[in-house]
C-alpha cells in the first residue's frame, strides 16, 4: 500500500483545499445568490407582512425542511441526474457541487428568514407609514437592518458547507475533508489524518473570525 | 380635516372577537392638535393607525380631507401616507442608517430627486434642533433626540397630518416636555394637524386643543381639553382628571373632619375673585382650606380647592348655596 510523505502530503494538501474552495465557493455563491431571496420570499409571505399568503409560505417551508431533513449523503445520490443535467458529469469536485449548492441554498435560507424575524417589526411599521413601496423595504429596512445577521448565518453555512464537502468523495469531488477519509482512515496513516484535520480546524476558525468581524462591522446597534 | 364616521375595528383571534374600537364617530379639525387618551388597551392606537391604515377599519369609513381613505390601496394609498406622517412611542428608527438617511429614507418613499433630499434634510435637523447629528446612527443619540430624528423624518415630505402613537411614553419628565414643546411649535409653524395618543392628562393638558376620551373601545367623552378638565361628565374622565390635578386628600381627613368637605372649582376669570373671604363674612360659616391649586390650561386658570365648611347648619346651606352660584362647580365630598 503507498504511503505519503510530507512533500506529496502538502501537495494532496494544496490540491484537496483548491477543491474544497472551489465546491465551497460554487455553494456559498449560490446559497447568496438564491437563499436570500428565498428567505426574504418565505418571510415576507408571513401572517402579518406586505405578501401574506398562507399556502406560499407552507409549500416553501416544506420544501426547505424536506431539502434539510434529507441526510446530505442520500441527497448527495438522490441528485445524481440533475447534477448530470446541469454539469454533464457526475464526477469531480464540480458535480459535487451541485447537490452542496442545493442543501446550502435551503440551509441559508432558514437562517436568512431567521435574521429578518429578528427586525422590529416597529420599524417595519414605521417604514410602510411613509408610504415607502414594498421594494424599498425590502432593500433599505428588511435586508439592512438584518444585514448583521445574514452575514452570521452565512458564515454558518460556510462552515457547514466545509463539513458536507467531506461526503463529496463519493462523487470524487475530492476536497481535504475526503483526503483526510482516504489517507487518515482507510489507509491507518493517523500521522496525515492529523495534519489535514488541524488545517481543516485553521480554515474554520478563519472563516468564522472574518464572519465575526463583518458582521460586528454592519451592526450598528 | 378628519372624520370618523362609524369606524369599528374588530380582531379575528381563533374563536374569539376582539372589539378594538366600536361605532367611533367624531371629527378633527383642520390645524388643531388633538388628543386622544384612555387606558392602555382602550383603543387608541387602534383608531389612530386607521387614519394612514396602518389598520383597516372592519367597518365605518375614515374621511381624510373630504376624501374616503377607507378603501386606498396600492399607489393611492402610499400617496395618502406621504401626505401623513406618523411618529412612534419607540422611534422606529432604522438601526443600521444615520439621521440623515433615516430622514433620506422618507424623502425617497416621496419619490423626491437627491438634490432636494440634499437640500430639506439639513432644514428638517435644524427644526427639530438636530443640525450636528446628521451622520450619527440612531444608537449613539438619547431617547429625546431619536423621539426628535422621528419627528424630522414625520414632517420631512411636509405632511398635512402628524400622527403620534404615545410620542412621550419612553421619556423622561424633562425630556417629555421638550418634545412636547416642539410638536406644539411644529403645530403653530407648519399648520400641520397633529394628533397625539397618551395614556397621561398631563400630556394632553400641556399642548391639546380638543380631547377625546376612550375606555372600552368607545369615545366616552370630547371636547376643549379646558372644558374636559373642569368638568369633565363621565366618570372614567373624572377620574383621570382627577389624578392628573393630583387632588387625592388623605383618608385621615376624611376621618378627622367628620363633617362637610367641600370641592370648589374655579373656571376663567372667577378664579380671581374673593369668593372665601365673602362666604365667610356674609354667612358667618368658617372655611378652612385643606387642599388648593390652581391649573393653566390653554392659557386659562383653572382653580381647585377643597375645604371644610363648619357653622350652624342654616347658614352652611345658605353659604353653599352662594358659594355654588359664584364658582364653577360644587362638589360635596363628604357630608
Amino acid at each position: 500500500m503507498h504511503r505519503i510523505g510530507i512533500q506529496e502530503l502538502f501537495q494532496n494538501l494544496t490540491q484537496a483545499f483548491s477543491e474544497t474552495l472551489l465546491m465551497c465557493g460554487v455553494s456559498i455563491g449560490l446559497a447568496i445568490l438564491l437563499g436570500v431571496p428565498l428567505g426574504l420570499f418565505i418571510f415576507i409571505t408571513r401572517k402579518g407582512l406586505f405578501w401574506e399568503n398562507k399556502i406560499l409560505n407552507f409549500l416553501e417551508g416544506l420544501l426547505i425542511n424536506v431539502i434539510r431533513s434529507t441526510p446530505f449523503v442520500i441527497l448527495l445520490v438522490l441528485l445524481i441526474p440533475v447534477t448530470q443535467w446541469v454539469v454533464g458529469t457526475t464526477i469531480g469536485p464540480l458535480a459535487a457541487s451541485v447537490p452542496l449548492s442545493v442543501a446550502a441554498v435551503a440551509f441559508f435560507a432558514r437562517l436568512v428568514e431567521n435574521a429578518l424575524c429578528e427586525v422590529d417589526r416597529g420599524v417595519i411599521e414605521a417604514a410602510s407609514a411613509t408610504g415607502a413601496s414594498a421594494f424599498m423595504i425590502i432593500k433599505d429596512v428588511l435586508l439592512a437592518e438584518a444585514l448583521p445577521g445574514i452575514i452570521r448565518g452565512l458564515t454558518v453555512t460556510a462552515i457547514s458547507l466545509v463539513g458536507y464537502s467531506a461526503m463529496a468523495g463519493i462523487v470524487g469531488g475530492g476536497g481535504v475533508g475526503d483526503l483526510a477519509i482516504r489517507f487518515g482512515y482507510y489507509r491507518y496513516q493517523t500521522d496525515v489524518m492529523i495534519i489535514t484535520v488541524i488545517s481543516l480546524i485553521v480554515f474554520v476558525q478563519l472563516i468564522q473570525i472574518v464572519g465575526d468581524l463583518i458582521a460586528k462591522k454592519a451592526d450598528r446597534r | 380635516m378628519i372624520q370618523f364616521q362609524n369606524v369599528s375595528v374588530v380582531f379575528k383571534n381563533r374563536n374569539k372577537e376582539i372589539v378594538a374600537v366600536r361605532d367611533t364617530s367624531f371629527e378633527i379639525h383642520k390645524g388643531e392638535i388633538f388628543g386622544i387618551v384612555g387606558t392602555s388597551g382602550a383603543g387608541k392606537s387602534t383608531l389612530l393607525r386607521t387614519i394612514n391604515l396602518l389598520q383597516r377599519p372592519t367597518s365605518g369609513r375614515v374621511i381624510v380631507n373630504n376624501r374616503d381613505i377607507t378603501g386606498l390601496k396600492g399607489e393611492e394609498l402610499r400617496k395618502h401616507r406621504i401626505q401623513t406622517g406618523m411618529i412612534f412611542q419607540h422611534f422606529n428608527l432604522i438601526h443600521t442608517k444615520t439621521v440623515f438617511e433615516n430622514i433620506a429614507f422618507a424623502m425617497k418613499a416621496a419619490g423626491k430627486s437627491r438634490e432636494e433630499i440634499k437640500k430639506r434634510v439639513p432644514e428638517v435637523l435644524e427644526l427639530v434642533g438636530l443640525s450636528d447629528r446628521a451622520s450619527a446612527y440612531p444608537s449613539r443619540l438619547s431617547g429625546g433626540q431619536k423621539q426628535r430624528v422621528g419627528i424630522a423624518r414625520a414632517i420631512a415630505n411636509n405632511p398635512q397630518i402628524l400622527l403620534c402613537d404615545e410620542p412621550t411614553s419612553a421619556l423622561d419628565l424633562e425630556t417629555t416636555n421638550s418634545i412636547l414643546e416642539l410638536l406644539k411649535q411644529i403645530n403653530e409653524k407648519l399648520g400641520i394637524t397633529t394628533v397625539i395618543i397618551s395614556h397621561e392628562m398631563n400630556v394632553i393638558k400641556k399642548i391639546c386643543d380638543r380631547v377625546a376620551v376612550m375606555k372600552d373601545s368607545e369615545v366616552v367623552e370630547l371636547g376643549d381639553v379646558y372644558d374636559v378638565f373642569a368638568a369633565p361628565k363621565h366618570s372614567f374622565t373624572r377620574q383621570l382628571v382627577n389624578h392628573t390635578l393630583n387632588l387625592e386628600l388623605p383618608d385621615r381627613l376624611f376621618n378627622e373632619y367628620g363633617e362637610r368637605l367641600l370641592k370648589i372649582v374655579y373656571r376663567g376669570e372667577r378664579a380671581e375673585e374673593p369668593i372665601i373671604s365673602d362666604t365667610i363674612k356674609n354667612f358667618d360659616v368658617n372655611l378652612n382650606i385643606l387642599h388648593g391649586k390652581i391649573e393653566y390650561i390653554s392659557d386659562k386658570p383653572l382653580g381647585v380647592l377643597v375645604v371644610h365648611i363648619d357653622g350652624n347648619s342654616e347658614n352652611v346651606s345658605r353659604a353653599e348655596r352662594y358659594i355654588s352660584e359664584s364658582v364653577a362647580d360644587l362638589e360635596v365630598l363628604y357630608a
